[in-house]
């Protein structure tokens, strides 16, 4: 993974400065709330409902165990010995106070980590494919194109007052396992007829109040384009996307009042302007980043061999196990969804071992999914019942991973001062009321996805069952949603009808697998059958 | 009655304006009546608060219950880690909330 | 008439009125013109070589279209005084001088000290924007 050079500590050293002297104007009066509010969030601090929380940058959900041990006594030193992992491959922490924040990110710059740009009106980071670099499916690793940008737009001066905030994910498979069309940019690396690596752009995409899918806007930028084309695209929507109104701020919305068509000629017309300023990185800088990225020194010898005997092993391996493009070694994802748990919260303890153990059998490195959960990206089979059992003994071995048990929630009302409803009390009936291996094994593949509130933190659009919570009357109510999908068959859950308390959501979701169950063909997986057999049988089922 | 709730600058905590100061206690709550948003806007001038706010609370037999679940949630903690919360104690708390 | 509180320029700071935009091309013995942020900086390129002063306006420091403003003029060639105006904040100054203002005139005073500490805040930088004259990181790490 990346290194820094003298250049990228002396960049966040120098970010550590000068946020520690922004507290100190803050905390002597020279600045009110209103003109700190916004230098606070570009570096990741909120002000929440029960103390500030502060949001980690893991870019593009890769770290090393050096990092995460830190992570981990950091939840210990400054907050409540928990973190929590977000679906923007991030970590917050919930309960920090300010005059603490300057040292917490001094801590954090010595083993080369910020929280630069994870909050505020500005891009924000740069997600990815959490089995990039493992994957078989992949053209090539795509982080190295995420580190290029992620340098490109930190502390670009022309776009730390955007409209709103941006969000890019790149990835580089068919297969899209970081929802890259419901981000304000998603880029996929391709490789053209002649051979070539390039990537394809698209623009527009995004969830909350308005979702939408992101139109492809270029079907190959090449590689000594990528900084020229994006800064055309970013160009374009300071310029002119919606100031008016923060809930139409965001390039969603420009590119669908302007016209994808509309929106592509105006980002080629300062494209083509853009061309004649030097300000595209030297290849060579993409290729001294591209060498942090070789991947690990694999054990060409390592055994492919595997002993299930085990049963609890050989469900785990089942279900949380991936194909490596390595014979001898797997993508292994740890579940933070313990039945009846917080979805993506792990303690200092917890986070300390799969450091550890990252650290022994996955060549230091793990990653941070958008789903909240953690992937040892390269594990030889030999150390995987090592591992498992390591796993195992810290709460850490729960075989569900994208089963109706893996469940995706944001922080809700229980944390959240934007939520409209508590989401993490929902997400806990629904795993204990699924949470025999039997009947996630029986109901298979079924992505749920819970928000608080039409921010869509948990990206309910995205769920093959989604559920939103609002308030009604002052009251808690759950709307729910089916069909959502963020891979490359992307789709936009819809509301099924009236909404439920809480108690109702979850015996709703019930009946739905009940009618899956009953009209499943084949391998179908609930969102297949949805598709086919349409949202009126499931309605009949839950309304009666 | 009308209460006043708001942040700890440097702490970030939730406090509650009892008429004279800040309390970590909502039971402490005064009535704050038609002069919340004035009170607020002195205290934020004055660094003492961030982020305050006026919501309705009633006083009961158990003290002051703010009207709306969210600032109960905030008066107690997060109804899901009972253990962090100001009556980690007791096992009952989150009802209040509910 | 506002102060002009800090200046990177050798010449004589521009006193003319700043006209807008629209009167600007009615207007031809104007050398100063004013963008306010839905202004299309794009417009003035023709008349780049009358003008010996931009000013843009920021009534909030918060809507950055500004930025994009100065640094497209800076791109077409305009060699004169660049001024930002308004609501600046002592946090982005450093910022808008990368995008080719040499000239700030905030409504109200900024602490110096504290100005200068932003405007020298950044040894080096991660991207270029050309008009700043600066060398980014990566031209640094790969000298030609």
């Amino acid at each position: 993974m990346y290194k820094y050079d003298e250049y990228d500590q002396q960049m966040v050293d120098t970010r550590v400065a000068e946020f520690r002297d922004q507290v100190r104007r803050r905390l002597a009066g020279d600045l009110t709330e209103d003109q700190f509010k916004p230098l606070r969030l570009q570096n990741g601090l909120y002000l929440q409902l029960h103390a500030y929380m502060l949001r980690v940058a893991v870019p593009y959900g890769t770290l090393n165990s050096a990092q995460m041990t830190l992570l981990g006594d950091i939840a210990d030193k400054y907050d409540r010995g928990y973190g929590h992992f977000t679906t923007r491959q991030n970590i917050q922490y919930n309960w920090i106070k300010l005059e603490d924040t300057p040292d917490i990110l001094a801590e954090l710059a010595k083993v080369e980590m910020h929280a630069i740009q994870t909050s505020g009106n500005c891009i924000r980071n740069i997600s990815s494919d959490q089995f990039a670099g493992a994957a078989a499916d992949e053209i090539v690793d795509p982080r190295p194109y995420a580190e290029l940008l992620r340098q490109w737009s930190s502390f670009h001066p022309e776009f730390l007052v955007l409209p709103r905030k941006f969000k890019i994910a790149v990835i580089a498979s068919e297969k899209d396992r970081a929802a890259m069309r419901l981000h304000d940019i998603g880029i996929r690396m391709v490789r053209n007829d002649a051979g070539e690596i390039g990537a394809q752009f698209y623009a527009g995409g995004g969830m909350g109040r308005t979702p939408m899918i992101a139109p492809l806007i270029r079907d190959f930028v090449p590689l000594d384009q990528l900084i020229t084309f994006s800064e055309a695209c970013l160009r374009v929507y300071n310029r002119y996307g919606r100031r008016d109104n923060k809930y139409k701020a965001r390039i969603k919305i420009l590119v669908h009042e302007l016209g994808r068509d509309e929106y592509v000629r105006q980002v080629e017309e300062e494209f083509a302007h853009l061309l004649t300023q030097p300000i595209e990185p030297p290849l060579a800088e993409l290729e001294r980043i591209k060498a942090h990225f070789t991947g690990p020194a694999y054990d060409s010898a390592a055994s492919d061999d595997l002993d299930l005997t085990d049963p609890d092993f050989r469900l785990w391996v089942e279900r949380n196990t991936h194909a490596h493009k390595q014979a001898g070694y797997v993508i292994a994802t740890v579940s933070l969804k313990p039945v009846g748990g917080i979805p993506g919260d792990a303690t200092a303890d917890q986070i300390r071992l799969m450091a550890k153990l990252a650290k022994d059998y996955s060549f230091d490195e793990l990653r941070v999914t958008h789903a909240q959960n953690i992937v040892f990206p390269h594990v030889k089979k030999a150390d995987l019942y090592t591992v498992w059992q390591a796993l195992d003994e810290a709460g850490l071995s729960t075989a569900n991973l994208d089963t109706v048990g893996d469940i995706i929630a944001c922080p809700g009302l229980d944390y959240c001062s934007l939520a409209n409803a508590r989401s993490i009390p929902v997400a806990q009936k629904i795993s204990e009321r699924f949470g025999s291996a039997k009947r996630q094994a029986e109901i298979g593949e079924l992505k749920l996805k819970i928000s608080g509130c039409i921010n869509a933190c948990g990206h309910h659009h995205a769920g093959h069952i989604g559920i939103l919570g609002v308030d009604k009357k002052g009251l808690e109510n759950y709307q729910l949603l089916f069909g959502g999908s963020e891979g490359a068959d992307t789709s936009l859950a819809k509301i099924i009808g009236p909404g439920f308390t809480e108690d109702g959501v979850v015996d709703a979701i019930e009946k739905a697998t009940e009618v899956y169950l009953a009209n499943k063909q084949g391998e179908e997986r609930f969102l297949d059958t949805y598709r086919r057999i349409g949202m009126d049988p499931f309605k009949e089922a839950i309304y009666g | 009655m009308k209460i006043l709730t708001g942040n700890d600058l440097k702490t970030g905590a939730v406090i509650w304006w009892t008429g004279v100061g800040w309390s970590l206690d909502v039971n402490e709550s005064a009535d704050v009546g038609d002069h919340g948003a004035a009170l607020a806007a002195r205290e934020e001038g004055a660094q003492n608060v961030v982020g305050a706010y006026v919501v309705d609370g009633e006083k009961t037999a158990e003290g002051i219950r703010p009207a709306h679940i969210k600032e109960r949630i905030r008066a107690l903690g997060p109804t899901v880690r009972l253990d962090l919360t100001r009556e980690a104690s007791n096992p009952a708390a989150a009802d209040w909330v509910i | 008439m506002v102060d002009v509180q800090f200046r990177f320029r050798d010449d004589e700071t521009v006193n003319d009125p700043a006209v807008t935009v629209d009167s600007f091309s009615e207007q031809s013995n104007a050398t100063a013109v004013r963008l306010e942020p839905g202004d299309d900086a794009r417009e003035l390129l023709p008349h780049l070589d009358r003008l010996s002063l931009i000013e843009v306006s920021f009534p909030a420091w918060t809507d950055g279209r500004g930025y994009s403003s100065a640094r497209i003029l800076r791109e077409a060639g305009y060699a004169g005084e660049m001024r930002a105006v308004g609501d600046l904040v002592i946090d982005m100054l450093h910022h808008l001088r990368r995008c080719g203002f040499d000239a700030f005139a905030p409504d109200k005073a900024l602490n110096e000290e504290d100005a200068r500490t932003a405007f020298d805040r950044w040894e080096n930088v991660y991207q270029a924007t050309v008009v700043d004259g600066r060398p980014a990181i990566w031209a640094k790490r790969h000298p030609a």
